[in-house]
C-alpha cells in the first residue's frame, strides 16, 4: 500500500501549492515543497534492506476488471534506482531552487507543476500496468512542457516546448500501439506477466512491430538520435529543470523502459543490434556536436546526449546476454547492463551538479557563453572545484565515480567481438572509443575555459562582484560533489544494496543476482581498457590544445547537418498543408456540415444493411401496432411535413414542439415512463432556449438552390428516412449477438434498485453517465465561454483564425 | 412596454415550491419508480428556469446566490469522487454499496451509495441548464 500512496502524494501536494501560493507569496513557499520529496526519499530509503535481501513490494488496487486494467504498483531493484533518483534529485533540485528563483517569478506554478512531474515519473516506474505507465508516461511529458515553457513569454522557450512535446508524445502514441500489440500477444497489460511469458513471443508476427513501436518511445523520450533534437532547445527552461527533468531523470526514463523490456525482448538479435545501435550513435553524435558548443547549457545538454547514448548502447550490449549463443560466457555480457545501471546514476550525480554549477555561473554573472567566460576559479574557489569534480567524473578520470563506468564501458565494448554476430567486430570499441576521447575535450573546455585563462577579463568581474554564490546555493551541489567522490571510493556498497536487486529485475531468468554484480575496482591491472582511457587521455589532451585549429571542419559537411533541419521543414510542411486542406472542407457552412455527417451515415449505414444484414427482414416478434399509436405517428408526421411548407420561424419551433410533445405521448403510451418524463421536460426546456434567442436568428428567407444542390438534398433526405426506419424494421427480427437484456432482468437483486432505467444509468452503465456528466459540464462551460469571451468589436463573422 | 404579469407571478410563488418538491420526490423515487437523478435535476432546473422567466435575473440571484458553474462542478466532482471512494477500501471503482440503517421520522431506511453518485448527476444537470440559459439570456439583453 505503500508505493501507491507515494505517486500519490507528489499529485495532492502539487494541488495545495497553489493555494498556499496565495498566502506564502515568497520564496518560503520552496521551504514548504521540500519536505515532499525528502519524506519520499527516506520513505523509499528504508525499502532498501528489503529489496536487498530479495523482497518485491508488490499492490494491485484493481479498478476495471472488464477492461484488465489495475492500479498495480510494482517495486522492484531496477525501479527502486530511479525511484531513489527521483525524489533524491527532486530533493535537492527544490533545495537549489530556492536561491535560484527570484521572488519575482510565478513560484507557486513553478512547484506545481514540478511536483507534478515528480509524481508522474513515479507512476512511470512504478507502474507494472502498461497501460497506467502509459498514461504516466505522458503526464511527464505535458509537465516537461509546461517547465520548459515556465517562461512562457519568451518565443524560444515556447518553440523549444512544443518541439519536445510533439516528439515526446509522438513517441508515446507508438510505444502506446506497441503496448497493445503486447496485449494481443499475451493477454495481459502486467510486465511482469509479459516477462513471464517471454519465451513464447518471438515467434509471433506482432513481435518485431511491438517491439520497434517500444523502442521508439523509449528513444524519443532519452533524446537519443535522430530524436535528441528536442533536448538542446529544451534548455530553455530554468537551470533547476534542465538539471532535475532533462539529465537526471525524465530522459532516463526511456533506458528504464529498456532495462524494464530486456528480460521480454532481449533474446531477439534485432533488439541487441537496435538498442546498441542507436546508443553508440547518439554517444558519438553528441559527443561530437558537444565539442562545437559555445553556450555552456547547451555543451551540457549534448553531453546528455551522448551519455544517454552511452547508458543505452551498455543495456543493448548487456542484452546479448539473453542472446541464444553457445560457448560465450554470459557474465561479460550482464556486466554491461551493470555498468549501464552504474553509469546511470553516476551521470544524475555529475551531470546534476554541473547544471547547478552553470546555473550558479549564470546567476553570478549574467553569461554562460563560453566566449566571455574565462578565469573564474580564484573568484569561485567552491564552485570551481565542484564543476572540476563534475567534469573530470564525466571524462573518465579517477579519483571520481565517472572513471569506474567508463573503465566498464570500455571493456563492454571489447567484449562484444566475443559475440560472433555480424557487423560488430571491431568497429564498436573503436567508435566507444573516438566518443570518449571528444567527451574528454568538452569536458575540458568545460573546466578550462570557464575557470582557467583569459587573465585580461579579472578585472571585469570583480566589478561585477564575481564570487561564490551564498552557502544556501552551493548546498545541493556540494551534496552531488561528494556523492562523485564517495562513489569512486566505496562503489561496492552501492554495488551490494541497489545494483544487486537491479540486475535481479533486469535479468530475472539468470537466477542467483549474486553472480551477476561486479566487482568494481578502481585499480584492475593494465589490461585494455586501461591503455585505451590512457589513450584518451592523450589524443583529447591534443586534440584540446589544438581546439581553435581543427574546429573548423564543423563547418564542412557532412559534419555540419543538423538534424533540427528536417524538424523544421517537416513543421513547416505539414501547418502549411493542413491549413489549406482544412480550409477546403471547413467552410463555416452548416449546410455543408450535414452534409458530410449525413453522407457519411448513409454510407456506412447503407453498406452495414446491405452486406450484414442482407436486408432480411422477420416482423414475427413485432408487438401489434395500436391505434393509439397509429394516432401518435400521423400527427408527429403531419408536423414534420408541415414545418417544410410554413413561412414564419415561430410556427416552424411550434410545430417542432408539437413533434416533441408527440414523441412524450408515444413513450407513454409504449409504457416507458422515465423517457416520457425526460422527454417532456427537455422539450420545455428546449422551448425556453428558442424563445430566449428567437430575435437574433436571421430572417426566414426561402432559399433557391441550384438544381443539383436540391437533387442531393432531396437524396440525403430520402436516404436517411430510409436507413432509420430500415435499421428499425430490421434489429428487431435480426440479432447479430446475444441479447443483453437478460442481463439487466435481475437488477433488484444485482443492485438492490427496482427501476431498472436507473440501475442501468446508476449501476450497470455507471461509468457512461459519470463520463456523460463530465462531457455535459464541459459543454456548459463551453457555451459559457464561447459568449462571455467573443470577440467585443463584434468581427466580421469570418471563423478564419 | 410593461407586460402585466400579475397572474404569472402569483401563480409561480406557488407552483414553484410544487416543482422543486416533484423535482426531490423524483430524484429519491428513482430507486425503485420512474425518475432519477436526470430527471429529477431537469425537473429541478425547470423551476429555477420558471423564476428566472417571472421575475428577473438579479431578483432571482438575491434569494438564490449560487454560481450555477461552481454547482455543475461540484455535481461532477461527487459523482467522480464517490465513484473513486471504494477504491480505498480495496474495491472497484464505482462498486456501489448500500445498506439499512434506522433513521428517526424515517424509520428503516435503505440507503446506498448510488445516492451520492445520482445527487452529482442531478447537480450537474441543473448547474449546466441554467448556466447554458442565464449565459444566453445575459448575452441577449
Amino acid at each position: 500500500m505503500i508505493i501507491p500512496i507515494l505517486i500519490l502524494v507528489p499529485f495532492l501536494a502539487s494541488l495545495f501549492v497553489p493555494f498556499l501560493y496565495t498566502y506564502v507569496r515568497s520564496k518560503k513557499i520552496g521551504w514548504m515543497v521540500l519536505p515532499v520529496p525528502l519524506i519520499l526519499f527516506v520513505i523509499l530509503s528504508l525499502q532498501v534492506p528489503k529489496l536487498a535481501s530479495g523482497e518485491n513490494l508488490f499492490h494491485t488496487i484493481r479498478w476495471l476488471n472488464a477492461a484488465d486494467i489495475h492500479f498495480t504498483t510494482h517495486l522492484d531493484g531496477l525501479s527502486m534506482i530511479l525511484g531513489l533518483l527521483i525524489t533524491g534529485m527532486g530533493t535537492l533540485v527544490v533545495m537549489y531552487s530556492i536561491y535560484y528563483l527570484s521572488e519575482r517569478e510565478a513560484l507557486g506554478r513553478f512547484y506545481m507543476y514540478l511536483l507534478l512531474f515528480m509524481g508522474s515519473m513515479l507512476g512511470v516506474v512504478f507502474s507494472d500496468n502498461v497501460l497506467v505507465l502509459y498514461v504516466f508516461w505522458e503526464l511527464t511529458s505535458v509537465s516537461s512542457f509546461l517547465l520548459i515553457a515556465f517562461w512562457h513569454q519568451r518565443k524560444n522557450s515556447r518553440a523549444g516546448a512544443k518541439k519536445a512535446m510533439l516528439i515526446t508524445v509522438t513517441g508515446g502514441i507508438g510505444m502506446l500501439i506497441g503496448f497493445l500489440m503486447m496485449h494481443q500477444m499475451t493477454g495481459t497489460y502486467s510486465i511482469q506477466e509479459m516477462i513471464g511469458m517471454a519465451e513464447t513471443l518471438p515467434t509471433n508476427d506482432l513481435f518485431i512491430p511491438a517491439m520497434l513501436l517500444i523502442l521508439l518511445g523509449a528513444f524519443t523520450k532519452s533524446a537519443q538520435f535522430p530524436f535528441h533534437i528536442w533536448l538542446p532547445d529544451a534548455m530553455e527552461a530554468p537551470t533547476p529543470v534542465s538539471a532535475y527533468l532533462h539529465s537526471a531523470t525524465m530522459v532516463k526514463a526511456g533506458i528504464y523502459l529498456v532495462a524494464r523490456f530486456i528480460p521480454v525482448f532481449g533474446e531477439s538479435e534485432l533488439w541487441f543490434y537496435s538498442v546498441t545501435f542507436i546508443g553508440l550513435l547518439t554517444l558519438l553524435w553528441g559527443s561530437f556536436n558537444a565539442v562545437r558548443q559555445n553556450d555552456l547549457k547547451a555543451l551540457l545538454a549534448y553531453s546528455t546526449i551522448s551519455q544517454l547514448g552511452l547508458i543505452m548502447s551498455l543495456l543493448g550490449i548487456g542484452s546479448a546476454a539473453m542472446l541464444d549463443i553457445p560457448g560465450v560466457d554470459k557474465t561479460i555480457y550482464t556486466a554491461a547492463a551493470f555498468a549501464g545501471l552504474f553509469h546511470l546514476i553516476n551521470h544524475s550525480t555529475f551531470k546534476g551538479a554541473l547544471f547547478m554549477i552553470i546555473g550558479i555561473v549564470d546567476h553570478e554573472l549574467g553569461t554562460r557563453d563560453i566566449r566571455k567566460l574565462g578565469g573564474l576559479a580564484v573568484f569561485m574557489p567552491i564552485t570551481f572545484s565542484i564543476a572540476l569534480a563534475g567534469s573530470f567524473s564525466m571524462a573518465g578520470l579517477p579519483p571520481f565515480n565517472g572513471f569506474l563506468s567508463k573503465e566498464l564501458f570500455l571493456e563492454a565494448s571489447l567484449a562484444v567481438r566475443h559475440l560472433g554476430l555480424p557487423g560488430v567486430h571491431t568497429w564498436i570499441p573503436i567508435v566507444a572509443w573516438v566518443a570518449s576521447v571528444f567527451t574528454f575535450v568538452y569536458c575540458m573546455i568545460i573546466v578550462f575555459q570557464t575557470f582557467f585563462g583569459r587573465q585580461q577579463q579579472q578585472p571585469a568581474w570583480v566589478d561585477r562582484g564575481a564570487h561564490d554564490p551564498r552557502p544556501g546555493m552551493l548546498v545541493a551541489p556540494s551534496i552531488l560533489g561528494a556523492l562523485i567522490v564517495g562513489l569512486f571510493f566505496f562503489p561496492n556498497l552501492l554495488g551490494k544494496w541497489i545494483l544487486k536487486p537491479a540486475m535481479a529485475a533486469v535479468y530475472p531468468s539468470f537466477g542467483n543476482p549474486e553472480s551477476l554484480v561486479v566487482h568494481i575496482a578502481a585499480w584492475h591491472g593494465l589490461n585494455p581498457a586501461l591503455w585505451m582511457t590512457i589513450g584518451i587521455i592523450f589524443v583529447g589532451t591534443i586534440l584540446y590544445i589544438f581546439l581553435r585549429q581543427w574546429r573548423r571542419i564543423y563547418t564542412v559537411s557532412p559534419f555540419s547537418w543538423k538534424i533540427d533541419n528536417i524538424y523544421t521543414l517537416l513543421l513547416i510542411q505539414l501547418e502549411g498543408n493542413s491549413y489549406h486542406l482544412t480550409n477546403k472542407y471547413m467552410t463555416g457552412h452548416l449546410h455543408r456540415y450535414f452534409t458530410y455527417i449525413l453522407l457519411f451515415f448513409i454510407a456506412m449505414m447503407g453498406t452495414a444493411l446491405t452486406f450484414v444484414w442482407r436486408l432480411t427482414f422477420n416482423f414475427s416478434e413485432d408487438a401489434v401496432v395500436t391505434i393509439n399509436e397509429y394516432i401518435l405517428v400521423m400527427v408527429m408526421m403531419a408536423a414534420a411535413v408541415a414545418i417544410l411548407f410554413v413561412n414564419s420561424r415561430l410556427i416552424a419551433i411550434l410545430l417542432n414542439g408539437v413533434l416533441g410533445f408527440t414523441v412524450a405521448f408515444l413513450f407513454v403510451v409504449l409504457r416507458a415512463p422515465d423517457l416520457a418524463l425526460t422527454q417532456i421536460v427537455v422539450e420545455t426546456v428546449t422551448t425556453v432556449l428558442f424563445l430566449l434567442t428567437f430575435r437574433f436568428m436571421p430572417d426566414w428567407k426561402k432559399e433557391r438552390p441550384r438544381r443539383p444542390v436540391k437533387v442531393l438534398n432531396a437524396f440525403i433526405a430520402v436516404a436517411t428516412g430510409l436507413i432509420v426506419m430500415i435499421t428499425a424494421l430490421i434489429v428487431q427480427g435480426n440479432r447479430l449477438f446475444d441479447p443483453i437484456s437478460k442481463y439487466f432482468e435481475d437488477a433488484k437483486t444485482l443492485t438492490g434498485g427496482g427501476n431498472i432505467v436507473n440501475a442501468i444509468l446508476g449501476d450497470f452503465r455507471a461509468f457512461d453517465t459519470m463520463l456523460e456528466i463530465v462531457v455535459l459540464l464541459i459543454g456548459g462551460l463551453g457555451v459559457y465561454v464561447l459568449i462571455k469571451l467573443k470577440d467585443k468589436k463584434g468581427g466580421d463573422g469570418n471563423e478564419n483564425q | 412596454m410593461k407586460i402585466n404579469d400579475v397572474i404569472l407571478r402569483t401563480v409561480t410563488k406557488i407552483i414553484v415550491f410544487i416543482i422543486l418538491t416533484f423535482g426531490v420526490e423524483l430524484f429519491i423515487s428513482g430507486h425503485n419508480d420512474p425518475g432519477g437523478g436526470f430527471s429529477g435535476g431537469l425537473v429541478l432546473a425547470s423551476a429555477l428556469l420558471l423564476l428566472y422567466m417571472t421575475y428577473d435575473i438579479e431578483t432571482v440571484h438575491k434569494g438564490i446566490p449560487f454560481d450555477f458553474k461552481k454547482i455543475a462542478g461540484l455535481g461532477v466532482f461527487l459523482a467522480v469522487a464517490s465513484s473513486a471512494v471504494p477504491m480505498l477500501f480495496s474495491n472497484q471503482f464505482l462498486t456501489q454499496e448500500k445498506g439499512d440503517f434506522a433513521l428517526p421520522v424515517f424509520g428503516l431506511t435503505e440507503l446506498s451509495m448510488v445516492l451520492v453518485f445520482e445527487a452529482g448527476v442531478a447537480l450537474t444537470v441543473v448547474g449546466v441548464v441554467v448556466t447554458i440559459l442565464l449565459t444566453i439570456s445575459e448575452d441577449v439583453s
